[in-house]
C-alpha cells in the first residue's frame, strides 16, 4: 500500500510543478466542442440533440491526448525500470498510475461537463446525466487507455498510435454513456445504465492492469 | 567468510543480429568486485541488464542467492527531474520497501556533496550532480549487491574519489559490486575482470 | 501429444511439414472456391425478398465468419506465444494480422454491396457492419503496433498482449454495438437474419465457408513459411534450401 500512496503523491507532485501537461487536454476538450457549432450551425435545437455524442467524443479524444503522459516520463528517465527491478507489484504500481491519471485528467474533465452542457444547450437532466456518466466512465477510460499507453511507451511517436489502439475498446462505454444521457433527456430512468457502466468499470479494474503491467514489463525489457 | 551471491553459467545474448557474448560463466561472492570492460557496443550494458533480469532475450543460467534485488544504476538514472533531491532519495526507499530515516538522508546528502541542494529540483542541477543523486540510492539503503553501469561518466574529479571511496567502503562491509566501466578502479581489493569483445 | 506440439514449434520442422501440405491445400481451396462461387452465381435460385443480390451473401458471409474466427485464431496464437514462448506462435500472429484485416475488409465491402439494393446507399451503420468495422480497427491496431515496434525486441509480446486485450473486449464490443443498433432502429430488417434456408441455399454456403477456411490457412501457412525463411536466414538449413531453389 505504501507504494500505491507514494506513487500517487509523486505523480501529483510532478504534475503540479508542470501544470501545462494537465491543462492542455482540458483546453483541447473545450476547443473541440467549440468547433462543432462553428461547423454545424448555432441552432440550439440541433446542437442539443447531438450534444451527448459531441461531448463524449471530445472527452474521449482529450483523454487519449493525455494518455501519453502516463508512463512516458518514467520510461525516459529510468524510473519505470527501477519499479520493475524492485520486485514490487507492477499491478499495484499501474493502478496507482491510473488513479493519478484519473485525478489529473478524468476528474477535471468531469468538472468541465457543466460548461460543455451549457455550450451545447443541454437541459438540467441532460447535464446531470452527462456529468454522472463521465464520472462513472472516466476511471475506465484511464484503465483501458493505460494499456495503450504502456504498449506504446517506448515508441517515439506513440501518441497517435494510442488512439488507434484504444478507440475500439472505448466503443462500449461510448455507446452506453451517450444512451444514458439521451435517456435522461427523454425523461426515462437511467439506473440500468449506471449498473452497466459500473460493471464495466469493475471488470476493467480487475483485468486492465494485468495487461498494462505485462506491457510495462515488455517496455522495460531491452 | 565469502558467500556466493551470483552464479552465471553459459550466458549468451544476441542482439540485432550480432552475437554480443556467449558461453559466459562466472560468479560473484561477497566482498568481490567484478569489473566488466569492453568497447562501445560490446554488450556491457546488455550483460548487466541480463544479469538483473531486465533483458530476457538471452540464454544461460543466472542464479542469484540474495534476499533482495540488487541496486542498479543504469544509463537512465532513475530519478525525476521534477522532484527534489530529497524526494528522489525517498522514492528509492519506498520502491525497495526500506524505511529510510531523515538522518540517513541527511548523511547521504552530505556525503554526496549536495548540501544546500537538497530541496532543489533535479532539473536545476548539473549532470554531475544528478549522477550523484542517482548514486544516493546506494547510500541510503544497505543492499549487499550493487550493479553500476558506467558510474564514472559525467563525474568530476571530486566525484571520482568519492565514488572510489564508497566502493571501497561497500566491499569492506562484505558487499559485492558489478561495475561496467573503462575507468581503472583504484581500490584496495583484488578486482575480477570480464572483458567483452 | 505435448511433444508433438513442441516439435511443431520448431521452425525447421514446421517448414518441412507445411511444405508437403501447402500445394494440395491451396489447390483444394481454389477448387472449392471456384466451384462454390459458380454454384452460388449460377445455380442457386434467387431469393424471394432480395432477388439476385442475395448471391453476394456467398462471398460476404464466409468472409464475415472468417474475419471473426481469424481474430480468435490470432489471439490463440498470441496466448501460445505468451505462455509457452514458442517463437513460431509469434510468427503466426505477425502473419495472420494483415490476412485477417484483408478478409475483414472484404466482409465490409461485400456487406456494403449487399446493402445497396436494399437500402439504396453504399454504406449503412447497422449492427453487423459497424461491429465488423470495429473489428477491422482492432486488426489495424495490431498491424500498426507491430510496424511501429518492428525493430524492437518486445514487439512480439506487445502485439500478443494487444491481441488478447482485443479478444477479451470483442464480445463486449459486439454486444454493445448490437444493443446500440436496436436502440436507434428498433424495427429493422436484418440482412443477416438466418431464416431456415433450403438445402439449395445453405449447401453452397457451407462449401464456400469451408473453402474460405482452407484458402485462409493456405495463405497463412505461405506467409508463415516466408517469415520463417526471413527470420532463420542465417541458419544452415535455410541456406541450403535457398541454394537448392
Amino acid at each position: 500500500m505504501n507504494l500505491f500512496i507514494a506513487s500517487v503523491q509523486r505523480d501529483l507532485l510532478v504534475h503540479f510543478r508542470h501544470p501545462s501537461e494537465v491543462l492542455n487536454p482540458l483546453v483541447f476538450f473545450i476547443v473541440v466542442i467549440s468547433l462543432f457549432p462553428l461547423g454545424i450551425g448555432p441552432e440550439p435545437g440541433q446542437l442539443k440533440e447531438i450534444a451527448p455524442g459531441i461531448v463524449w467524443v471530445a472527452a474521449l479524444l482529450a483523454t487519449l491526448m493525455s494518455m501519453d503522459s502516463m508512463f512516458r516520463s518514467d520510461f525516459e528517465d529510468g524510473s519505470l525500470e527501477q519499479v520493475v527491478l524492485s520486485e514490487q507489484s507492477t499491478f499495484i504500481f499501474v493502478l496507482a498510475k491510473v488513479v493519478s491519471h484519473w485525478l489529473l485528467s478524468g476528474l477535471p474533465l468531469v468538472l468541465l461537463m457543466p460548461l460543455a452542457a451549457l455550450l451545447l444547450f443541454l437541459d438540467e437532466a441532460g447535464t446531470w446525466a452527462l456529468t454522472l456518466s463521465l464520472l462513472l466512465v472516466s476511471p475506465t477510460l484511464s484503465l483501458l487507455g493505460g494499456i495503450g499507453a504502456a504498449l506504446t511507451v517506448g515508441l517515439p511517436r506513440g501518441g497517435l498510435l494510442v488512439t488507434i489502439l484504444v478507440m475500439p475498446l472505448y466503443v462500449p462505454v461510448l455507446v452506453l454513456a451517450t444512451a444514458m444521457v439521451q435517456a435522461a433527456e427523454a425523461g426515462s430512468d437511467t439506473i440500468g445504465y449506471v449498473y452497466w457502466l459500473l460493471a464495466i468499470l469493475f471488470g476493467s479494474v480487475c483485468l486492465a492492469p494485468i495487461a498494462t503491467a505485462a506491457a510495462v514489463n515488455v517496455a522495460t525489457d531491452q | 567468510m565469502a558467500n556466493q551471491m551470483l552464479q552465471v553459467r553459459n550466458a549468451g545474448c544476441e542482439r540485432d543480429g550480432r552475437q554480443l557474448f556467449e558461453d559466459l560463466s562466472f560468479s560473484l561472492a561477497t566482498g568481490e568486485l567484478l569489473q566488466i570492460v569492453g568497447g562501445n557496443g560490446s554488450g556491457k550494458s546488455t550483460l548487466l541488464r541480463v544479469l538483473l533480469g531486465l533483458y530476457t532475450d538471452c540464454q544461460g543460467d543466472i542464479n542469484w542467492s540474495v534476499d533482495e534485488a540488487p541496486l542498479y544504476l543504469g544509463h537512465r538514472l532513475g530519478i525525476k527531474q521534477s522532484l527534489t533531491v530529497i524526494e528522489n532519495l525517498r522514492w528509492f526507499g519506498v520502491l525497495r520497501e526500506v524505511p529510510v530515516s531523515q538522518d540517513r538522508i541527511d548523511e547521504a546528502v552530505y556525503k554526496l556533496g549536495l548540501t544546500g541542494f537538497e530541496d532543489s529540483l533535479c532539473a536545476h542541477l548539473s549532470e554531475g550532480q544528478r549522477k550523484r543523486v542517482a548514486l544516493g540510492q546506494f547510500l541510503i539503503m544497505d543492499n549487499p549487491c550493487w550493479v553500476m553501469d558506467e558510474p564514472f561518466s559525467a563525474i568530476d574529479a571530486d566525484g571520482l574519489s568519492f565514488l572510489m571511496a564508497i566502493l571501497q567502503e561497500h566491499l569492506d562491509v562484505n558487499g559485492a559490486i558489478i561495475i561496467s566501466t573503462h575507468q581503472p578502479i583504484t581500490i584496495d581489493r583484488p578486482i575480477n575482470t570480464l572483458a567483452l569483445q | 501429444m505435448l511433444n508433438w506440439f513442441h516439435r511443431l514449434g520448431s521452425p525447421k520442422i514446421f517448414f518441412e511439414i507445411s511444405g508437403r501440405w501447402q500445394v494440395p491445400l491451396l489447390f483444394l481451396s481454389v477448387l472449392m472456391l471456384t466451384g462454390g462461387a459458380a454454384w452460388a452465381l449460377l445455380f442457386v435460385p434467387p431469393d424471394y425478398q432480395q432477388g439476385d443480390s442475395v448471391r453476394i451473401m456467398y462471398i460476404h458471409v464466409p468472409a464475415a465468419i472468417l474475419a471473426q474466427s481469424g481474430y480468435l485464431m490470432m489471439a490463440g496464437a498470441a496466448a501460445v506465444f505468451l505462455i509457452w514462448r514458442i517463437k513460431l506462435a509469434d510468427v503466426a500472429v505477425k502473419c495472420i494480422a494483415p490476412l485477417g484485416a484483408s478478409i475483414t475488409f472484404l466482409a465490409l465491402v461485400t456487406g456494403a454491396i449487399w446493402g445497396k439494393p436494399t437500402w439504396g446507399t453504399w454504406w449503412v451503420w447497422d449492427a453487423r457492419l459497424t461491429s465488423t468495422l470495429v473489428l477491422f480497427f482492432l486488426y489495424i491496431g495490431v498491424i500498426a503496433l507491430r510496424s511501429a515496434m518492428e525493430r524492437q525486441a518486445g514487439a512480439g509480446r506487445a502485439c500478443a498482449i494487444l491481441a488478447l486485450v482485443g479478444v477479451v473486449n470483442l464480445p463486449v464490443i459486439k454486444f454493445s454495438v448490437e444493443w446500440w443498433y436496436t436502440l436507434h432502429q428498433p424495427a429493422s430488417f436484418s440482412l443477416t437474419e438466418k431464416p431456415t434456408m433450403p438445402v439449395e441455399m445453405w449447401l453452397p454456403l457451407l462449401i464456400m465457408v469451408v473453402a474460405y477456411y482452407l484458402f485462409f490457412f493456405a495463405i497463412w501457412i505461405m506467409r508463415i513459411r516466408n517469415e520463417i525463411l526471413v527470420r532463420e536466414k542465417s541458419t544452415d538449413w535455410v541456406k541450403q534450401w535457398l541454394t537448392v531453389r
